[in-house]
């Protein structure tokens, strides 16, 4: 009996140790983060910073400068920049950083992408705690640089980074979309720019741009190139058609209502102008600036943050001398459905602080993280392209006051589309919206770009846009970026990585078998011995 | 009973070896002039119209950086050269798209900032082999002529370096490289995801000083004008 019950303990030891095992399946992350007393000044600490700049050396080296400053209020704190010119590879190389514990200490991001960033165990540090913080939080009383309050954070852009119950970031920058028209061919084709643009207007002024003479030229410009109207993002595209049409997207907690009726009739328009050459799209054609520029575009559709792109006497232009036509340009809000209740989408970069083993490090890089909203960072940055700064103190301080009204002096600093484009956006703060931020959320975003992608594709390639069409598109789309899978628990929080693969089961229960026949070998040989012992 | 044994392992082994044979798709076609059934001749592919479904046979060059089952491939033939952009492929056959493997694509004839591309594309391996050599460009500067050779693998000899600029201020993405040739200008690229950081090329064209003269070899790329991706750059004899 007792060999029994040492049999039966050691089975339930084995089987324990395999229960061990399997728990090691899907555990990862860290502690959370929990806000230590007093800020280590004497510790010297070394963050990673890595950001993201629209090829334009200028914000590359307005970082550099931040840190350079930042250091020499915090000797103790060394900050490594990496910079990225692409947000999508920052969220790529973020998230394969997640398995190995060796993500960024501060990085600039979307809400979405921070929402998949969730899905490890307490990875991003939620800021609810430090915003607060008497000395180190916003405004504090021992930071050594002059922060801006809670309050003086514009409220939108600071609840754009509250989600899951949570502020999961800073704003750093923000802009919107607008609309680069070439005023002087509108004119040119009989028409005059209302005060406030809509769908109709574009379209229609859209294929009036199509005519073209028995060589082939097109009336309106005289080359063989015509794209009357070019969208940069047409995820945005879709995203602001459906909420100026008050349809379905999705719900706040990340249930899919993409793939509905409003979305079809968009796109069937979307496929009418496609169909006629009168639209396309940045990854069809190429950059909305470069054909507005050249003359072979009426508008383009870009964001506030590609301004210094836009237009014949543009700081940047990216086509050659020869190619270039001079127009009277004009900035505009994006085209609504409703011009009495405009909307337009809020975006622009976010900076998040990861966690770390050591709570001291966290708010090294918390301290970071807040000095890129002083007033000689907002400013600077904001200046160099249409963004606008995310905090009252530094929109309303005299410097930035002083520039903005100082559009068209030059056409560089002062190149009055950029800062116009500046102006749209503080001028219609109230008509921005965001999208909702789930985990699942930027594959939905992804999505509903690739919708108006595909329908224009289609029409160009003479495929049949029909019902059948739409119902297999809306199938496929869901699939490919697995929205089928979301089944409205998008939600937060922890990655359930579901039962345990069959072969680790296999193999598990082999190391458990192995376990258990080794013991009962050592038993054996033990009772064996002990009896042997017992002979005379 | 042993000689059974083994008689069944080398029946088995050849089932194996055939089973292998079928994950490929192979067609005998060793001649780079002669085109598979359906598949268009270079100057009927450049004759296509925009947005039409092409199906070609070429050999591969080079290729970008792998990713998220796409690659972006520079293939050629014995008439003329293809962009294949994000061409739908596994990390597995991305593998064997070595210098010189021949393949048949099917794909979308597109035009993004004047590069002629074939765009939305699926490919199959094919038997053959061949490797491009480069056909001087420099007499082509500024003419006409260039274009017609967009995408072949170049040279330029006896350029001047102008400038250097690396895309974020620093070392890490593209490097955009200006060369200048009887007294034009011409723009050329370091692409990251051809030629990375950690290649020979990157580090090199990075040393480089203005007024150095230089001889390049690349892919004629297009990018609102000719925009060669550098593959080989050394200080011109």
């Amino acid at each position: 009996m007792k060999k029994l019950r040492k049999l039966l303990s050691l089975l339930l030891a084995s089987l324990t140790l395999c229960a061990l095992f399997s728990g090691c399946h899907g555990s990862r992350g860290m502690n959370e983060f929990a806000m230590p007393e007093e800020f280590d000044m004497s510790r010297q600490y070394e963050i990673s910073f890595w950001a993201k700049n629209d090829t334009n050396i200028t914000q590359a080296e307005i970082y550099a400068r931040a840190i350079e400053n930042f250091q020499k209020l915090y000797p103790n704190i060394t900050v490594n920049l990496r910079l990225y010119t692409d947000y999508g590879k920052i969220y790529n190389d973020v998230i394969t950083n997640i398995s190995t514990n060796t993500t960024p200490n501060v990085c600039i991001t979307y809400p979405d992408h921070i929402a998949t960033y969730l899905t490890g165990d307490n990875t991003v540090v939620p800021l609810d705690e430090l915003f607060a913080d008497e000395r180190y939080g916003l405004g504090g009383s021992s930071l050594l640089f002059d922060s801006p309050t809670r309050e003086e954070i514009v409220p939108q852009f600071l609840e754009e980074c509250s989600f899951a119950g949570h502020y999961y970031a800073l704003p750093y920058m923000r802009s919107t979309e607008a609309c680069y028209i070439n005023k002087t061919y509108v004119e040119k084709l009989g028409y005059t720019l209302p005060d406030k643009l809509t769908w109709d207007f574009v379209w229609e002024v859209a294929e009036a741009a199509m005519a073209q003479d028995g060589d082939g030229n097109y009336l309106v410009n005289g080359q063989k190139v015509m794209i009357p109207f070019i969208y940069k993002s047409t995820d945005n595209m879709m995203i602001q058609m459906l909420r100026q049409k008050g349809a379905g997207y999705s719900t706040e907690d990340g249930e899919i209502l993409i793939f509905n009726d409003t979305t079809k009739e968009l796109l069937e328009t979307v496929a009418e102008h496609a169909g006629t050459g009168a639209f396309s799209t940045f990854k069809i054609s190429s950059y909305p600036g470069n054909f507005l520029n050249a003359g072979q575009c009426i508008f383009a559709i870009d964001s506030t943050g590609g301004a210094t792109w836009m237009g014949s006497r543009a700081p940047n232009i990216d086509i050659s001398k020869d190619k270039l036509v001079q127009f009277e340009t004009v900035v505009m809000p994006i085209p609504q459905f409703d011009p009495d209740e405009p909307q337009m989408i809020s975006q622009g970069p976010s900076v998040c602080v990861f966690n770390k083993a050591d709570p001291q490090e966290v708010v090294a890089s918390w301290l970071f993280a807040q000095y890129l909203l002083t007033n000689e960072v907002q400013i600077a940055y904001s200046q160099t392209e249409g963004y606008v700064p995310v905090t009252s103190k530094a929109q309303e301080s005299a410097e930035y006051q002083d520039y903005i009204s100082r559009g068209g002096e030059d056409n560089q600093l002062y190149y009055d589309i950029k800062i116009k484009a500046a102006q749209l956006l503080m001028d219609h703060t109230e008509n921005t919206f965001v999208t909702p931020v789930f985990n699942g959320s930027a594959s939905l975003r992804n999505a509903a770009g690739q919708l108006v992608e595909s329908v224009t594709k289609s029409v160009r390639r003479g495929e049949t846009v029909d019902d059948a069409y739409f119902e297999r598109l809306y199938s496929e789309t869901s699939a490919l970026y697995r929205l089928d899978q979301l089944d409205g628990g998008g939600g937060f929080g922890k990655e359930e990585l579901g039962p345990l693969p069959a072969t680790a089961v296999v193999l598990l229960a082999a190391l458990a078998v192995a376990w258990v026949l080794i013991i009962l070998y050592v038993c054996v040989g033990a009772i064996k011995k002990k009896k042997g012992r017992g002979r005379p | 009973m042993k000689k059974y044994i083994a008689l069944l392992l080398v029946v088995v082994m050849a089932f194996s070896f055939a089973a292998c044979a079928k994950t490929e798709t192979k067609t005998k076609t060793d001649d780079p002039k002669v085109k598979g059934e359906g598949v268009m001749t270079y100057a009927e592919y450049i004759a296509a119209d925009m947005d039409s479904q092409v199906v070609i046979e070429a050999y591969v060059q080079g290729h970008q950086s792998w990713w998220d089952n796409k690659i972006t491939v520079y293939a050629q033939d014995a008439d003329g050269a293809y962009f294949l952009y994000e061409m739908a492929c596994s990390e597995e056959d991305a593998a064997k798209l070595t210098t010189g493997t021949k393949i048949k694509v099917t794909g979308y004839k597109g035009e993004w900032a004047g590069e002629v591309e074939i765009m939305d594309a699926t490919f199959e391996f094919l038997e053959g082999n061949y490797v491009a050599a480069p056909v001087d460009a420099t007499a082509w500067l500024g003419t006409d002529e260039l274009a017609k050779h967009q995408n072949e693998v170049v040279s330029f000899k006896g350029m001047t370096v102008e400038k250097i600029e690396y895309k974020n201020g620093e070392p890490g993405d593209d490097i955009y490289v200006t060369l200048g040739y009887g007294g034009a200008s011409y723009s050329f690229c370091v692409e990251v995801y051809l030629t990375g950081p950690d290649t020979d090329v990157y580090t090199t064209v990075g040393d480089l000083k203005t007024g150095d003269v230089v001889d390049v070899e690349g892919f004629l790329y297009w990018y609102e004008g000719p925009n060669t991706h550098i593959t080989s750059i050394k200080t011109a004899a």
